[in-house]
């Protein structure tokens, strides 16, 4: 399952943009909103769901996993602290939830990016994410495979 | 200048009717877009699906009464100060652009068709009204380019990268700084440059009134239409699906001040 936006909706805020933690949100070229540019590398995390302040973000479930019209949808009340999750089953059976966003004290683990470092061009154009490699734990670089290790022919 | 009626001073070299059958013109292009634009995008056909939709899903029936009371709320609070783009510079820049063009729009039938010609009064309220309209669309909209489009802020494209999504706000913006540029250099007497730009101020209006088909043009009607029926949906208990708002906010600490999307 993907994300995918309500072109009504959408007013291209890029919020979706910077808190996708995989980058896969972008702004389209043509239209100026938001766009998942690889549904399948979509995890289904809800970050831009939640953080779309128009809701205009939902998850697609695929035809065969949900053909009857199923619905999870969230919103999120910042300045309640709280974040409400109705799931609609395929049955019409509805369930609402409401839970705070997090129980730790605000601005404590939460990193104040806009004062952290700018990234070059370089580092934006790069396969690794935020705070990799060094995020992950590891020393040096991102293992990688050699492309000449491949097997030859079409494999999976 | 800022008092000074262009067309008038236009109308003493071309006839008036000319001038008014171009504005004619430019309104029969934006009914002539939007419909194309309508069967094309069949944006209408989709609003009205979804509206039906809402409707199923609805858990309680609006009165006529409280659905008037709710779209006035709508127009007031949420149209009239662009309420879907938060509190922010967006917000701001796009009041500026969009009070500004009205003014700059609605100034330019009443002196085309009311103080333009032989005969006619002179009005120094109105081309005032023309001038701070244009100033404001220009303030708006060079602000909202330059730095404010998400292309710039969150993917990190730089300022003069062009897209077609660009035509409607560069058209409107050509058309405002065009005709200030008109009407100073026609009131200080360069008739060069006073030419110049009423060529570049005609053909800015053509651009963005014959490019509605292709432009963002039309979300002055549907971006309304679509505020409308998000609120009338939040009131029906049909939400398009979203959980109702949550009632119980103590419990769960003070909230949160979001960061802008700007961090590259």
């Amino acid at each position: 399952m993907s994300t995918f936006v309500y072109m009504t909706r959408c007013d291209g805020c890029g919020h979706c943009v910077d808190i996708c933690p995989s980058d896969i949100m972008h702004i389209d070229e043509n239209i100026r909103r938001a766009v998942n540019i690889e549904p399948n590398f979509c995890w289904e995390c809800y970050s831009c769901v939640k953080a779309c302040p128009n809701h205009a973000i939902d998850v697609r479930g695929y035809a065969d996993f949900a053909p009857m019209g199923h619905s999870v949808r969230v919103r999120r009340e910042e300045e309640k602290g709280t974040i409400s999750w109705k799931i609609k089953f395929r049955n019409g059976t509805t369930k609402d939830f409401v839970s705070p966003i997090t129980t730790k004290p605000w601005g404590k683990f939460i990193p104040k990016l806009a004062e952290g470092e700018k990234p070059n061009q370089g580092e934006i154009n790069s396969q690794t994410l935020y705070t990799e490699p060094k995020g992950l734990n590891i020393d040096g670089e991102l293992p990688s495979v050699p492309k000449d290790s491949f097997k030859k022919g079409v494999y999976y | 200048m800022m008092s000074i009626n262009p067309y008038a001073m236009l109308a003493e070299t071309i006839t008036p009717l000319v001038i008014q059958g171009f504005v004619l013109v430019m309104l029969g292009l934006i009914v002539l877009g939007t419909i194309l634009q309508m069967i094309h995008h069949k944006n209408v056909t989709y609003f009205f699906n979804n509206a039906k939709k809402a409707k199923l899903a609805a858990e309680r029936e609006i009165g006529a009464g409280e659905k008037t009371a709710i779209i006035l709320k709508t127009v007031v609070r949420d149209i009239a100060t662009t309420a879907e783009l938060g509190a922010g510079k967006r917000r701001v820049a796009h009041v500026l652009g969009m009070y500004g063009t009205i003014l700059f729009w609605i100034a330019s039938i009443v002196l085309v068709f009311g103080y333009t010609g032989q005969g006619r009064s002179v009005s120094t309220v109105w081309p005032m009204i023309w001038h701070v309209g244009a100033i404001m669309t220009c303030v708006g909209g060079y602000w909202f380019w330059l730095f404010l489009r998400v292309d710039v802020l969150a993917e990190a494209h730089p300022w003069y990268r062009i897209i077609k999504a660009d035509l409607f706000v560069l058209a409107l913006l050509a058309c405002a700084t065009t005709g200030l540029a008109w009407s100073y250099f026609q009131s200080s007497g360069s008739a060069t440059f006073s030419y110049l730009f009423l060529v570049l101020f005609v053909t800015s209006n053509i651009v963005l009134f014959g490019g509605v088909y292709w432009s963002k043009f039309a979300h002055m009607i549907y971006k309304p239409g679509a505020a409308i029926q998000k609120n009338l949906a939040e009131a029906d208990g049909s939400r398009d699906n979203l959980p109702p708002l949550a009632d119980a906010p103590k419990q769960f600490g003070l909230g949160i001040k979001r960061e802008q999307p700007k961090h590259y």
